[in-house]
């Protein structure tokens, strides 16, 4: 029988649907599992309200987990829960490394005072780490993310907004 | 009266029907850059209408979910601000509508994070952050129209002098507030109408705007007397499900 750091092992393996280079886990979705001898609980958070991907999520940890856990005689759950509200301090040093390389400006720390202020931080180009880089639109391609420009070499590419 | 539901109605139903209108800019905007932020911001309204309603449904306790609630009510119960459900018009009319929104959407989160409720602070909580961005980029449009050309000058001075009477909508105070604040899970939003007051003149300040004269205050949106605009709006969003009921997609 799996323990809970099984399933989250496991858990590790499913990938975020729009940023597939980091999974649930290192995204900050998932936060928390239980096992019973009735029942694997997960519970994941979205990143924002109106996140389209939260469903298919929800759907992917069901195809992947879910017939493990009937191999135990369980019943896999996954559960929302808006609370403590997602944030991209979640994102650990090493899910922004991989989101960097896979050419997505990783967020800054929220305690950053300058995202209080409305000044911009300092986002580095993922191409060519150049920080002459400036916000094309607070909106991207995803609700997690804006679009950036870097004046050095011309690469359009996407920022991870820091919430 | 179940003042609970009452009040999550308000909260679910404002930002599902500005989630709606902004939703009919796609395809439309004015630039490609503005048509997937004003979408954007739709589907974190969207977002959070779905988690109020849902919430709204367990309050009423008679089984209704959030697709019940939003497929099939009629115009006359539905509870949304007026200023929600003013026609889009040009991108002036929308940011101007966005900007007093998104002003009030800002205090409303904050206070409502302070809910003795676990779920609705749960809720403000995560709706606070978006609103906090919203209201940045509304406010940013707004500046950069109001201190831009002539003409984007003199348009958006029109919306903003057609649509703040609508607004005092946003700041009714009822029974139901009053119950919500008395029992400690809700907020009553004149206690915040002199901080989005603020938050208009120095708006209009900066961007060089003209604040409107007060002017007397459409309501009514809170009691479901809405405008002839709601219907068609609502038409547009239930035809497939009121359609086919049990439809799944």
């Amino acid at each position: 029988m799996r323990s809970a750091d099984d399933w989250l092992a496991l858990l590790q393996t499913v990938p975020d649907p729009e940023i597939p280079v980091l999974n649930v886990v290192e995204m900050g979705i998932v936060r928390g599992v239980e096992s019973t001898d009735a029942a694997v609980k997960v519970r994941i958070t979205p990143t924002y309200m109106g996140c389209p991907a939260m469903d298919a999520i929800a759907d992917d940890i069901q195809a992947k987990l879910g017939p493990l856990a009937a191999q135990e005689n369980k019943k896999l759950g996954v559960d929302l829960v808006y609370a403590p509200a997602w944030t991209t301090d979640w994102l650990t040093e090493e899910a922004k490394a991989k989101l960097e390389a896979y050419g997505i400006a990783p967020p800054g720390k929220t305690t950053d005072k300058r995202a209080l202020s409305g000044d911009a931080p300092l986002v580095r180009c993922p191409k060519c780490k150049s920080t002459a880089t400036e916000l094309v639109s607070l909106f991207g391609s995803t609700a997690c993310k804006a679009h950036y420009r870097c004046n050095d070499c011309a690469e359009p590419f996407d920022h991870f907004k820091c919430i | 009266m179940n003042a609970r539901f009452e009040y999550l109605l308000r909260l679910g139903d404002d930002a599902l029907i500005l989630g709606q209108q902004l939703g009919l800019w796609t395809g439309h905007g004015p630039v490609l850059e503005e048509d997937i932020a004003l979408t954007n911001i739709g589907l974190d309204q969207i977002g959070q209408a779905r988690a109020w309603l849902t919430l709204a449904g367990k309050a009423e306790g008679t089984g209704r979910d959030e697709d019940k609630l939003a497929y099939f009510r009629t115009p006359s119960q539905f509870r949304n601000a007026l200023l929600c459900e003013r026609p889009n018009g040009h991108f002036g009319d929308t940011i101007a509508r966005q900007f007093l929104f998104d002003a009030y959407a800002v205090s409303l989160h904050a206070a409502l994070s302070g809910s003795h409720d676990p779920e609705i602070a749960a809720i403000a909580r995560k709706s606070a952050k978006e609103s906090a961005y919203h209201l940045r980029h509304s406010r940013a449009w707004m500046v950069r129209l109001g201190d831009g050309t002539e003409e984007s000058q003199a348009k958006v001075q029109q919306s903003l002098d057609a649509l703040l009477p609508y607004a005092g909508d946003l700041f009714h105070s009822d029974a139901v507030t009053q119950q919500a604040i008395s029992e400690g899970w809700g907020a009553d939003p004149a206690t915040f109408r002199a901080a989005w007051d603020s938050a208009v003149s120095e708006m209009c300040t900066e961007a060089r705007l003209i604040r409107p004269e007060p002017a007397p205050e459409q309501v009514g949106g809170r009691e479901g007397r809405h405008t002839e605009r709601l219907s068609f709006l609502l038409a547009e969003m239930q035809v497939l499900p009121r359609t086919y009921p049990d439809a799944q997609w």
